[in-house]
């Protein structure tokens, strides 16, 4: 069976939320990987929620929030924009990778917008496969080894700290 | 109905249901073991039905009722239904109930009927079986039609394959019987037939026979383009007539023509005619009775500069019996109907409310997660894609899931009751409904929770609809998928919500009005009079807005009379306090209390108010094509109308004008109609035409847009001599200077589709059809009172049908031509709509804010300030402690935002509704337990 990731939004009321409405009321397909999380402000999300999006088994991971300039809590989106540069970093320290987590801005009018980050990053996402996280272990599980388990502990620990 | 305005003595007669509501359970055991079929009327009489039933699938009570081919009423036989209720609702000793009410105004909201083409035989409606009515496709398409959203044929019960529909039956048109009226919605309501028709069956072949298409509406444009350009959709510009019926197969051929290929006729399988419609049934006896007039259509007449007024003061009119309309206008006119009342009643206001009582809420707190889970059909929205048993069925194997339901309406009267009722029969403590976006509908939702006794914020929605089976109705596989996990998500959600309390807060009464048009002040005026302070700020020095360029109607009123006595009406009223030259520098606060900082003539000024209204109209685009602003002999259609109205001599004795339409929208930049300009085109030639009626007039066009009664003024122009010509967007008019023997004219070429021919008129004046824009501070007040703004840059409405006067954000208002491109009869009843939501918050005294805000856990807080420095809204301060500074939220302000949330080092501070528990649960259940490698590699080594 082909690859298909498991993707998690994080969407703001206001603009992104209400984009994927649009997208809904204006029926513009696009895949179905992509499940979202609801907030009120992008700047609502932490690193902890990005990181254990990860951890829980998702491929790939994207911030939706408002136009720059234009987030309803002011800055909220500012700072998320922050946080996933800085997240990415270390994803890409910890060898999951900084390209399977985004950013995106859009308003609530652009319905046309959500569809095409959401066909984007799932299309990104089957180009890099799986997440490494599940990969290794899914690959050398597949031997009956316990012990490249126990190799993923630390990984584990870094990312929890 | 007797007595006056202010006291009228209303006696109404209830007819027998012959089934006692507040007994019928609607479980519709009667319906099954009544003998009697009858043609189902909502359905259309396409199919059958019982002589008890239930009304239709979302009626309002939701209980059977008897109607009169029952043949027990007829002949004293049967009474099964009466021995097969279990309830002993059957009540046949019912009579008619006569009541008295005794009430200050009335509003008349009968709507419409949709035209009948059998009295006229139409294009052989009632003689052939697949020559359908638009009203009998729209049942055919809804998933609680006659076949269960099966759209079928009546001669075989087959699927049709290739569908047409015939545009402006009974409408546009002056032959006996027909209305002479366009019935303004047809276009629009076939193009999402078209869509629909193709969801059910991308493969359907449609075609569209077609006059102009009336695309006028917000969003219409690219609505028309989105059906336009689906595969296997044809728009045909053609009238037509029916050919025959094939005796075999009973498919139905149409004659049209084409430029291209002449007369043609053409097989269909099934035959659509886009009725138009009517007043509604019986509109002379309900003139007699109310004592008011009608018009010439049969609608009621209404006052010219106040289209809710009736003849008769004390008696308003809304939505269709003003004449045609579609679903916003019609909202705008049932709120603003309600504000004059408002006004007119004024000094009675609040001796009949009542408080609203919920049971007490129960305490749930040592309880473990009890959730229940409804999973709503929305119809076949959702149903036809996602298979909702299996939802239902899944939803019970998840964690703290008691109870899990499918219902066809979450939505519904009903069912918002059963939930309420289940919840309390299943002990719920949480309810999770999988239905549409939170968006629209949580707020009900969360009411039905508080009916039932549980705190409002224990629930939670799955949005599977939006976000799921409109998306991926091509891969219901996938959507079947992805609905479990969004219920699945939900439900990890909900186990851990936790119940908040609400906070009231006081409300300023006051209400600021931006923007002094025709719409501002109808507005102010209609707040102030229910006794309201109204702040009226108006960025020019004087009031009166683009209404000041207008000189009269296309109806023939006279606009600056209007404006003049509403200007004298805004300066007299002593609570309405006017702003000129007025900027906002800065806007701050929350629904109830807003403080706004506006320059004006009288300084720096700050107001507080409680309600925001924007009314800051629109601009005229500025040509850059057709030689404007390089010729004076070029001007736009308000340009004209300002000459026309001075006595421009230049223009009155022109031998030849031409009008060209769609400049500056309708195109890639624009993409939208502007609504107004055909008729105010069609305006300037009548009046050009009376004082000159020598002159040549030429109106180039792409679609004549006079919906509504001002076809009529359509017609007459062209008996009037007023030349039409259509031109394609691909081939647009040109427009050049040159002299020809001597006179200099304006030489315009344009193409003539009917003759196929180049034509060349020589004008002496060109008026152009420009655009209506958004105003440039559009940008600027949207981020100023957080609202936002559509794709064209005109304001955006909460909802486009259903809440087209407010916003999104709370206590901010929306009228005028900052929605959208209008007709001043359409501005008045939108800013009287305005006004009417508006006094629904300001005639309470508190409002109330959400619980999802911060909290400080104080033995967490190490006082590093970071919360602080976060808040956007000065909503944190330092409280002292014995232990300390700690930081300390003011519920009030908190947005509910969770920036400090994320900058707390220690996760002391938690914005409620949205914590971390909360949130974590949701995303670890985003992903099957059964797909998560690195849990399971946790718990074969222990390391979880």
């Amino acid at each position: 069976m082909s690859f298909e990731p498991k993707i998690i939004a994080f969407c703001c009321h206001y603009c992104a939320f209400a984009a994927a409405d649009l997208a809904g009321s204006m029926r513009l397909s696009y895949p179905s990987n992509v499940k979202i999380v609801k907030i009120p402000c992008t700047g609502r999300v932490d690193v902890i929620h990005l990181l254990k999006a990860f951890e829980k088994g998702a491929d790939g991971v994207y911030v939706a929030g408002c136009l720059e300039g234009n987030c309803h809590y002011i800055e909220g989106n500012i700072w998320a924009k922050k946080r996933v540069k800085s997240v990415k970093k270390l994803l890409d320290d910890i060898g999951i990778g900084g390209e399977r987590l985004e950013m995106y801005n859009m308003s609530a009018a652009m319905g046309q917008r959500f569809a095409e980050v959401a066909n984007e990053m799932t299309e990104r996402i089957r180009q890099l496969g799986p997440s490494p996280l599940k990969r290794n272990l899914s690959d050398e599980s597949n031997d009956g080894c316990e012990e490249t388990c126990s190799t993923e502990t630390p990984e584990r620990s870094t990312v929890e700290v | 109905m007797a007595g006056e305005a202010g006291n009228f003595d209303v006696a109404l007669t209830k007819k027998p249901r012959y089934v006692n509501e507040s007994i019928c359970t609607g479980c519709t055991t009667c319906a099954e073991y009544c003998p009697v079929k009858y043609p189902d009327q909502f359905n259309q009489d396409i199919s059958q039905n019982k002589a008890v039933h239930i009304y239709f699938a979302q009626a309002v009570p939701l209980v059977s009722y008897i109607d009169e081919s029952c043949i027990y009423l007829k002949e004293k036989k049967c009474r099964i239904c009466e021995s097969v209720c279990k309830q002993k609702a059957i009540d046949f000793g019912q009579r008619a109930e006569k009541r008295e009410v005794s009430v200050g105004a009335i509003i008349l909201a009968p709507g419409l009927e949709p035209y009948d083409p059998k009295v006229r035989g139409d294009y052989g409606y009632g003689k052939m079986q697949n020559v359908v009515t638009s009203m009998d496709f729209e049942r055919l398409a809804c998933a609680t039609g006659p076949y269960e959203g099966e759209i079928l044929r009546a001669s075989d019960k087959k699927h049709p394959h290739k569908i047409a529909w015939i545009q402006c039956v009974g409408s546009r048109a002056v032959t006996p019987g027909s209305n002479s009226y366009c019935s303004a919605v047809c276009c629009t309501y076939t193009q999402k037939q078209v869509i629909v028709t193709k969801e059910h069956d991308a493969g359907v072949e449609c075609t569209i026979f077609h006059n102009d298409i009336r695309s006028y509406g917000k969003d219409f444009e690219r609505f028309y383009e989105r059906a336009a350009n689906l595969p296997g959709v044809r728009f045909i510009r053609s009238y037509v007539s029916i050919g025959k019926e094939d005796p075999k197969t009973k498919n139905v051929s149409i004659r049209y023509a084409t430029p291209d290929d002449g007369v043609k006729e053409e097989e269909f399988d099934m035959v659509v005619l886009s009725v138009g419609l009517a007043p509604p049934a019986g509109f002379k006896g309900l003139a007699d009775k109310f004592g008011i007039e009608l018009n010439s259509h049969g609608f009621c007449k209404t006052e010219p500069f106040n289209p809710m007024k009736t003849s008769r003061p004390g008696i308003f009119v809304s939505g269709g019996f003003q004449g045609p309309t579609d679903i916003p206008e019609a909202v705008f006119t049932a709120s603003g109907a309600s504000s004059q009342i408002g006004e007119f009643l004024n000094f009675r206001r609040d001796r009949l409310t009542t408080e609203r009582k919920y049971p007490l809420e129960r305490d749930v707190s040592g309880e473990a997660p009890k959730v229940g889970v409804y999973v709503c059909h929305c119809g076949t929205n959702i149903g036809k894609v996602v298979n909702v048993p299996s939802m239902v069925e899944y939803a019970m194997t998840l964690p703290n899931v008691v109870y899990a339901k499918e219902q066809l309406f979450s939505c519904a009267t009903n069912s918002a009751k059963e939930i309420a009722d289940l919840a309390r029969e299943k002990g719920l403590n949480r309810v999770v409904i999988a239905a549409c976006s939170p968006r629209t509908l949580e707020g009900l939702f969360r009411d039905t929770l508080r009916e039932a006794g549980i705190n409002q914020y224990y629930l939670e929605m799955a949005n599977v609809r939006e976000h799921c089976s409109w998306v991926h109705s091509k891969e219901k596989e996938e959507a079947i998928q992805k609905a479990k996990d969004l219920i699945r998500m939900s439900v990890a959600r909900a186990s851990r919500l936790e119940p908040l309390q609400e906070f009231d807060l006081p409300v300023n009464k006051a209400a600021l009005v931006i923007g002094g048009g025709i719409a501002g002040m109808t507005c102010a005026l209609s707040i102030a009079n229910q006794g309201h302070h109204v702040h009226l700020v108006e960025k020019e020095a004087d009031l009166g807005g683009t209404a000041r360029r207008i000189h009269a109607t296309l109806e023939g009123m006279d606009v600056q009379a209007y404006l003049r006595d509403l200007i004298r009406k805004v300066y007299q009223h002593q609570l309405i306090h006017v702003y000129t030259d007025a900027t906002i520098t800065d806007a701050s606060g929350y629904v109830g209390n807003f403080a706004t900082r506006v320059k004006c003539d009288r300084g720096l000024i700050e107001i507080k108010h409680g309600a925001t209204v924007i009314a800051v109209g629109a601009d005229i685009y500025q040509p850059t094509e057709y030689l404007y602003g390089k010729d004076d002999r070029v001007m736009t259609h308000l340009e004209l109308d300002e000459q026309i109205n001075k006595g421009d001599e230049r223009v009155i004795d022109a031998e030849s004008v031409v009008m060209i339409q769609c400049v500056g929208c309708r195109n890639e930049d624009r993409n939208y109609c502007s609504r107004v300009c055909c008729s105010e085109s069609i305006k300037n030639a009548l009046t050009l035409k009376k004082k000159n009626p020598a002159a040549d007039v030429y109106i180039l066009f792409r679609d004549i847009r006079t919906y509504g009664f001002k076809e009529d003024y359509y017609r007459e122009a062209s008996s009037k001599g007023v030349r039409f010509i259509r031109f394609e967007p691909q081939d647009p008019p040109l427009v050049e200077a040159v002299k020809d023997g001597g006179r200099s004219v304006l030489r315009v070429t344009v193409t003539d589709p009917i003759l196929g021919k180049k034509l060349e008129i020589d004008a002496d004046i060109i008026a152009l059809a420009a655009a209506v824009v958004p105003t440039p501070g559009n940008t600027e007040i949207s981020k100023l009172f957080k609202v936002s703004l559509g794709p064209d840059d005109f304001f955006k409405e909460a909802h486009v049908k259903l809440r087209p006067v407010e916003f999104g954000t709370e206590g901010v208002y929306l009228c005028g031509m900052a929605h959208y491109p209008k007709h001043m009869s359409e501005t008045i009843n939108q800013a009287y709509g305005a006004a009417g939501r508006a006094l629904t918050l300001l005639s309470h005294d508190t409002v109330v804010a959400s619980g999802s805000v911060c909290d400080v856990n104080e033995k967490q807080c190490m006082a590093c300030g970071h919360c602080i420095k976060a808040c956007t809204y000065g909503a944190i301060d330092w409280r002292q402690t014995r232990d300390g500074n700690k930081a300390l939220v003011n519920p009030i302000l908190c947005k509910g935002c969770g920036l400090c949330n994320s900058k707390c080092p220690t996760g002391a501070i938690q914005l409620r509704h949205f914590t971390d528990d909360a949130l974590t649960s949701q995303i670890d259940a985003a992903v099957p337990d059964e797909e998560k490698v690195i849990e399971q590699a946790y718990a074969a080594v222990g390391a979880v």
